[in-house]
């Protein structure tokens, strides 16, 4: 334990959060007539690279620009709860390897299932959901019960 | 001008993300064991404060009523996806966005769980065509729930609203009960 570390503050309400990401969805459907999205970043990032044609159109793409928006918003709100660290978050009964092999895997897993949602808790969930659009509710639901699923097997590796 | 939009969409995004705590694995798992339903919490507040005030928005003119239009469906394809993404959801404790933020406060299982996701994409579009067939298939349009149930608008708004309060009630009730 690292006790020179300062304790971060508490998070936030998750109600009030909750409003406060609404608000920002919201912001996105009348600023740019879209909902947000993470998943659709990573694929331009991705197919620029395996297409090799360079990465200055991703600074042209509405969506990278925000993820990379997200990135700033991120360290901003962890700067100033003191939560700004590197380390490894991991259950209690498994090493920081296991996890990050596991983490690598789930990734593999969650980039692959992307591409047949059409986009992800962002872009679908989130957006897609407050458009009531049925493929998004169904993904949703989907998601929801599988990670229910699995949970039980999973147990080792977060209790 | 319009990314500038992006910019300033993205840090709010990314902010409300953190405060919440969602830049945490452990935190996100929890949901899946009951006794932290934060990441439930979190998503259906933003999913019914964006729905309203798009319906609001819209009915006071200050938006066009196309912004409404519901995204495509693909139904087979986002039940498949959906299966895969939540079993990657749990072994690896997040999902793109909040992988991100995990990155950003430096947590070297987001950036695991980040270069996993550019694996799992490389792998679909070096798939090649019969993946990215399958992933357009059985497209049923912009398909809205509103139109599956023949309700209006406002009728399924309110539903999902009445729904989600209810969720929230079982939400604090399961803590309760699973913290005890």
């Amino acid at each position: 334990m690292n006790t020179t570390m300062r304790t971060p503050k508490p998070y936030w309400n998750p109600y009030l959060s909750g409003v406060g990401l609404g608000l920002i969805l919201l912001a996105s459907f009348v600023v740019a007539g879209r909902g947000l999205g993470v998943s659709g970043a990573i694929n331009g990032l991705v197919t620029s690279i395996m297409t090799a044609s360079g990465f200055q159109a991703l600074f042209g793409d509405w969506v990278f620009v925000e993820v990379l928006g997200l990135i700033a918003g991120a360290m901003a709100s962890g700067a100033l709860a003191g939560r700004m660290h590197r380390t490894v978050d991991s259950g209690p009964r498994i090493t920081s390897r296991t996890r990050l092999l596991l983490a690598v895997s789930g990734g593999t897993l969650v980039g692959f299932g992307s591409r047949f949602a059409h986009g992800c808790t962002s872009g679908q969930a989130l957006s897609g959901g407050a458009l009531m659009s049925v493929g998004s509710w169904i993904f949703m639901i989907a998601l929801f019960a599988t990670a229910y699923a699995f949970a039980g097997v999973l147990r080792r590796a977060w209790q | 001008m319009n990314l500038l939009g992006a910019l300033v969409v993205g840090l709010g995004f990314g902010f409300f993300l953190e405060r919440a705590g969602l830049g945490d694995s452990r935190k996100l798992a929890a949901q899946f064991y009951g006794y932290d339903m934060t990441v439930f919490k979190v998503m259906f507040t933003a999913i019914i404060t964006a729905m309203l005030g798009l319906f609001w928005l819209v009915r006071f003119g200050v938006i066009a009523a196309d912004v409404l239009t519901p995204l495509q469906t693909y139904a087979l394809p986002q039940v498949i996806g959906g299966i895969i993404f939540g079993a990657g959801f749990i072994v690896g404790g997040f999902c793109p966005g909040t992988s991100c933020v995990a990155s950003s406060l430096g947590r070297g299982d987001g950036w695991c769980f980040f270069g996993g996701m550019m694996i799992g994409i490389a792998a679909f579009h070096a798939g090649g065509d019969s993946l990215a067939n399958f992933a357009t298939s059985n497209n049923w349009g912009a398909l809205s729930l509103s139109d599956v149930f023949g309700l209006t608008h406002a009728t399924t708004m309110l539903i999902i609203v009445a729904g989600a309060i209810g969720a929230f009630w079982g939400a604090e009730w399961v803590e309760r009960k699973l913290s005890a």
